[in-house]
C-alpha cells in the first residue's frame, strides 16, 4: 500500500523526469537573451518567469489546437544559467502522452509575438531552437524614391538646357539686331576681321596655319 | 644645349610675342576666357582632384609604409608633377591652342600627339563617366530611410534571405546585383541592365548641361564642383573623429614603415600616381591654360596647383582612414560578439560572464577544459588587420566599404547624401577638363564642323558618348570598367607624357620656351626646371614606362570575377580573359600610344607623294 503510494505521487514527476529531457524527441530548446535586449531592466529567471513560460505555451497550444491546455502540460526541465531549457508538451488528455513536435511548433509559430512580448524580448533574444522566425519583410516603399530624385534632376537639367539655348538664341538675334542698326561698314570689316583674322596686317595669319592641314592631309 | 631637331617654319605658325601684346591690348580674341582668375584655379584644381584621390591614394599610402610612402610621393610630385605641369600650362598660354592646335603648330608632325591625347581623354571619359552612373544611381537611392543596402530579400518561403545575400553581405548584394546585376564573366552578358542606362543618361545630361557653352557655364559650375568637396570632406573629418575606432584607422595608414623605401614598386606605384593625379597628357590643362591673359603667371600656378593636389590627397587619405578604421572597429567587435554569444550558447553560461575584453582569457580557459567542443564550434579568428585592409581600393571602397560603414552611423541617409554627392563633385569637376580634351581637339581636327556652336558640339560629342556608353550598361560592364581603367590610363597617359617633354624641349626647343615663359611672366626659369625637364622628369617617365611595360607582358591576363556558383564566393574569383581581350586591350593603349608615330609616318609618307614630278609641276603652273 505505501509503495503504491509512493509511486502515485512520484509518478508525475518520475513521468516528467522521463518525458522531459535534452533533446528529447518531441522537446524544444529555448534560449533567453535577457540581458543582451533589456540591458539595464533585465528581469532574473525565476520560478515566476518559468510560470509565466508554461503558461504563455498553454496558451499558444490551446489557441492553435482548439484544446484545453493547462500550466502542468508544459514540462520545463533542463534549465542553465544561460537561461536556456528544454521543455515538452503533454496531451491535456493523457498525461503520459506528448504532442508531436510538429503541432508545437505550429502553435508557436502561430503565437510568437505574443509569446515574445510576454517577456519583453522579440525573436532573436528569445529563440526556440529548431523553429525559424518568419522574417518581417524588407521595407520597400511604394514607388522607387530614386526613380523621383531621378525625375526630379532629370527635369532641372532639361529646363537649364532649353533656357540656356533659348537665351543663347536670344542673344544672338539681338546681336544681329543691333550690328544691323549701326549698320557701319567699318565696324563690320572690323568685326569681321577680328572673327577670322585672316586680312588685316598686324594681326598673326592664322588661315596659313589652319589651312595647311586641310589641303595636306 | 643646344640639341635641338630643325624645325623650319615654326615662326610662321605660331603667333610672334608682338602679335600676342597687340592680342591682349585690343581684346579681338575669338576665343573664350576666364571671368576671373579664381575660375581658372578651381577648374584646374576640380580637374586635378579626382575620385582616385579618395579612392587610389590612400589605398596605396597604406600599403607602401603608410607615413613614409609620402616621401617618395612629395618628392616625386616635386620632381615629375611640377614641371610637366608647368609644361602643359606655359606651352598652352603661349600658343593658345587647344592640344591638336598647340602641336600641329609646333611640327605639323606632331599631330598624332593631340590625336592621342584626344583619343586617351575619350576613353577615359566613357568609363569615367559609367562611374559617376553608379555614383549618382547610389546618390539617387539615399534619399530613403532605411537605406537600400542596409536588408536582403526575402527568399521565396520568407524563412531567409535570399542566398547570394545571405552567403555575402547586404552591401555585396546591392552593388553585384542589384546596381549593377554583374554577370558572371566579361564575354557572358545577359543584356542591358535598365537601370544603369537611365543613371548613364542622367551623367550624360548633367556633363553636358554644365560644359554646354563652354568654359562660360563650366566656369560657373566649379564654384560648387570645385569647393563643395572640401566642405564636405571636413564635415566627415569630424564626424570620422568623433567615431570609436578611428584613430586606430588613421594609426594604420600613417605608421611608417622605413623599409618599404627600398622597395622599388613604392617609387613606381608613386611615380605613377603623381601623373594620374595631375591629368597631364590629358590635353585638358594645355586647353584651359589657352584661355588665360597673356601674362598670367603659369609658373606660380604651377606650384600653387602642385601643393594643392598633395596637401588634398593627404587630407582626403585621414578622412577615408578614419572612417575605414571605425568600420572595421565595428566588424571587429560584432565579430568577437559573435563567437562570445556561441559560446555562452553551447556551455550554457551566463550571459554577462564573457565580454569583449575577458573574451580571451575566457577561450583560453575553455579551450584547455573542452578542446574538442571548441574545435566543433568553428569559432572564427577576429583579426583587426584584416578587417582594416580588406577593399579598401576601387570601387570597392566607395560603394562596399564606406556604404557598409555609413549604415552604421547614425542619421545614415544624410551621410550618404553628402558622400555621393562628394564623389560626384570630384567626378564632375575631372570630367570638365575631360570634355575639353575631346571637343575642342575634334573641332581643331574638323571631325565636328567648325562653324557649329559650342552647345551642338558639346550635345553631338555627349550624344555619342552616351551610345558607347552603353557598352558599360550590361550585364559584364563592372569588367569592362576594370578593363578600360586598368589598361586605358596607365601606359599611353605615359607615352604621350615622354612624347610632350621631347617635343617640348628637342622639338620647340627649350631656349625658345625659356624665352616665352620670361614673355610671359617676367623671368626665366630657374635651373631647378631646366634641369628637370632636360632630364629628370622624361628619365623618371621613361622609367615608369618601361616597368610597366615590363609587369604588363610578364604576367597573366586574369580578372575578378563575382560568381554566386565559385569555390571562393563572396571573395571574387580570379578568371582569366578570353583570348579576344588581346585585340580590345591593343584598342585601348596601343591605338593612342602609336598614334603619334603613325600619324607622322602617314604624313611624311603624304608629303613624299606630294613631292613627286607630277605634283611638283601642278604647283609651278
Amino acid at each position: 500500500m505505501l509503495e503504491r503510494i509512493f509511486i502515485f505521487l512520484f509518478l508525475p514527476s518520475v513521468l516528467a523526469a522521463q518525458l522531459c529531457k535534452p533533446d528529447a524527441p518531441e522537446g524544444f530548446k529555448v534560449r533567453l537573451s535577457i540581458k543582451t535586449a533589456l540591458q539595464d531592466e533585465a528581469y532574473e529567471w525565476d520560478g515566476n518567469e518559468r510560470f509565466l513560460f508554461q503558461a504563455t505555451l498553454a496558451f499558444a497550444m490551446s489557441r492553435h489546437t482548439r484544446q484545453e491546455f493547462n500550466v502542468s502540460n508544459i514540462l520545463v526541465c533542463d534549465e542553465t544559467p544561460r537561461v536556456s531549457f528544454w521543455f515538452v508538451v503533454t496531451s491535456p488528455d493523457d498525461p503520459s502522452q506528448l504532442i508531436n513536435r510538429g503541432k508545437v511548433e505550429a502553435a508557436v509559430r502561430m503565437s510568437r509575438n505574443r509569446i515574445n512580448s510576454a517577456f519583453l524580448l522579440s525573436d532573436e533574444t528569445l529563440e526556440f531552437v529548431g523553429i525559424l522566425p518568419t522574417l518581417a519583410a524588407p521595407v520597400e516603399p511604394a514607388s522607387p524614391p530614386w526613380l523621383i530624385v531621378f525625375g526630379v534632376v532629370m527635369g532641372l537639367v532639361g529646363a537649364g538646357i532649353v533656357f540656356l539655348l533659348v537665351s543663347t538664341v536670344l542673344q544672338k538675334r539681338r546681336k544681329k539686331n543691333q550690328e544691323g542698326d549701326e549698320g557701319d561698314d567699318d565696324e563690320e570689316a572690323r568685326v569681321k576681321t577680328a572673327e577670322n583674322g585672316c586680312r588685316s596686317d598686324g594681326i598673326y595669319n592664322t588661315s596659313f596655319s589652319e589651312d595647311e592641314p586641310n589641303t595636306q592631309m | 644645349m643646344k640639341l635641338v631637331i630643325p624645325n623650319p617654319g615654326l615662326d610662321q605658325r605660331i603667333p610672334s610675342h608682338q602679335d600676342l601684346e597687340r592680342m591682349e591690348k585690343e581684346q579681338v580674341s575669338d576665343r573664350p576666357k576666364w571671368d576671373n582668375k579664381a575660375q581658372y584655379i578651381l577648374t584646374c584644381v576640380g580637374f586635378c582632384i579626382g575620385i582616385g584621390n579618395v579612392w587610389r591614394f590612400p589605398y596605396l599610402c597604406q600599403t607602401h609604409g603608410g607615413g613614409a610612402f609620402l616621401i617618395p610621393y612629395l618628392i616625386l610630385l616635386v620632381l615629375e608633377g611640377m614641371p610637366l605641369l608647368l609644361m602643359e600650362f606655359a606651352i598652352g598660354q603661349r600658343l593658345r591652342k587647344g592640344s591638336v592646335g598647340v602641336w600641329r603648330a609646333i611640327n605639323p608632325y606632331l599631330t598624332g600627339v593631340g590625336i592621342a591625347s584626344m583619343l586617351v581623354s575619350l576613353i577615359i571619359g566613357l568609363y569615367y563617366n559609367t562611374l559617376i552612373a553608379w555614383i549618382m544611381w547610389y546618390l539617387f537611392n539615399s534619399f530613403q530611410d532605411p537605406l537600400p543596402w542596409t536588408q536582403c530579400p526575402l527568399n521565396g518561403n520568407r524563412t531567409g534571405f535570399v542566398d547570394e545575400c545571405q552567403r555575402s553581405s547586404t552591401v555585396d548584394y546591392f552593388f553585384y546585383r542589384v546596381t549593377l546585376d554583374t554577370s558572371t564573366s566579361i564575354d557572358n552578358s545577359s543584356g542591358i541592365h535598365w537601370p544603369m542606362v537611365v543613371c548613364l543618361l542622367a551623367a550624360w545630361t548633367f556633363i553636358c548641361i554644365c560644359y554646354i557653352q563652354g568654359i562660360s557655364t563650366s566656369g560657373k559650375a566649379v564654384y560648387i564642383t570645385a569647393i563643395l568637396p572640401y566642405i564636405v570632406l571636413a564635415i566627415f573629418l569630424v564626424r570620422g573623429l568623433t567615431l570609436k575606432g578611428a584613430l586606430s584607422g588613421i594609426e594604420y595608414l600613417f605608421i611608417p614603415d622605413v623599409n618599404e623605401l627600398m622597395n622599388p614598386t613604392s617609387w613606381l606605384d608613386a611615380g605613377a600616381q603623381v601623373f594620374y593625379a595631375f591629368s597631364i597628357a590629358w590635353g585638358g590643362l594645355i586647353s584651359f591654360s589657352s584661355y588665360n591673359p597673356i601674362h598670367n603667371n603659369c609658373m606660380q600656378d604651377a606650384v600653387m596647383l602642385t601643393a594643392i593636389t598633395g596637401l588634398t590627397s593627404i587630407y582626403a587619405a585621414t578622412v577615408t582612414y578614419s572612417i575605414i578604421g571605425f568600420r572595421a572597429t565595428e566588424k571587429y567587435d560584432t565579430c568577437v560578439s559573435e563567437n562570445i554569444r556561441t559560446l555562452l550558447n553551447s556551455f550554457n553560461l551566463p550571459e554577462s560572464s564573457i565580454n569583449t575584453t575577458s573574451y580571451d582569457a575566457a577561450f583560453n580557459h575553455l579551450n584547455s577544459s573542452h578542446p574538442d567542443v571548441i574545435l566543433g564550434l568553428d569559432l572564427q579568428t577576429c583579426d583587426m588587420q584584416k578587417f582594416l585592409s580588406e577593399g579598401v581600393e576601387g570601387t570597392g571602397l566607395a560603394f562596399i566599404v564606406f556604404t557598409e560603414a555609413i549604415t552604421k552611423m547614425p542619421a545614415s541617409p544624410i551621410w550618404s547624401v553628402l558622400f555621393f554627392i562628394m564623389l560626384l563633385c570630384l567626378g564632375v569637376s575631372t570630367l570638365f577638363g575631360n570634355i575639353e580634351g575631346v571637343v575642342i581637339p575634334l573641332k581643331d581636327l574638323n571631325v565636328l564642323p567648325q562653324s557649329w556652336p559650342h552647345e551642338a558640339l558639346t550635345g553631338a560629342t555627349c550624344v555619342i558618348a552616351f551610345i558607347m556608353c552603353l557598352l558599360f550598361a550590361q550585364t559584364s560592364g563592372l569588367y569592362w570598367v576594370t578593363l578600360f581603367d586598368n589598361f586605358a590610363g596607365s601606359v599611353p597617359l605615359l607615352t604621350i607624357g615622354l612624347f610632350e617633354l621631347i617635343a617640348v624641349v628637342y622639338i620647340y626647343g627649350i631656349d625658345r620656351f625659356n624665352e616665352d615663359i620670361k614673355f610671359m611672366i617676367g623671368h626665366k626659369p630657374s635651373i631647378f626646371w631646366q634641369v628637370s625637364w632636360r632630364f629628370i622628369s622624361p628619365l623618371i617617365i621613361l622609367v615608369i614606362l618601361v616597368f610597366y611595360l615590363v609587369t604588363l607582358a610578364q604576367k597573366e591576363l586574369t580578372y575578378l570575377v563575382w560568381d554566386p556558383n565559385s569555390d571562393v564566393f563572396p571573395v571574387q574569383a580570379s578568371v582569366p580573359y578570353p583570348p579576344w581581350i588581346s585585340a580590345v586591350i591593343f584598342l585601348l593603349a596601343g591605338v593612342p600610344s602609336l598614334a603619334m608615330p603613325v600619324y607622322a609616318l602617314c604624313r611624311l609618307v603624304f608629303v613624299g607623294c606630294k613631292k613627286s614630278p607630277l605634283w611638283h609641276d601642278e604647283q609651278i603652273k
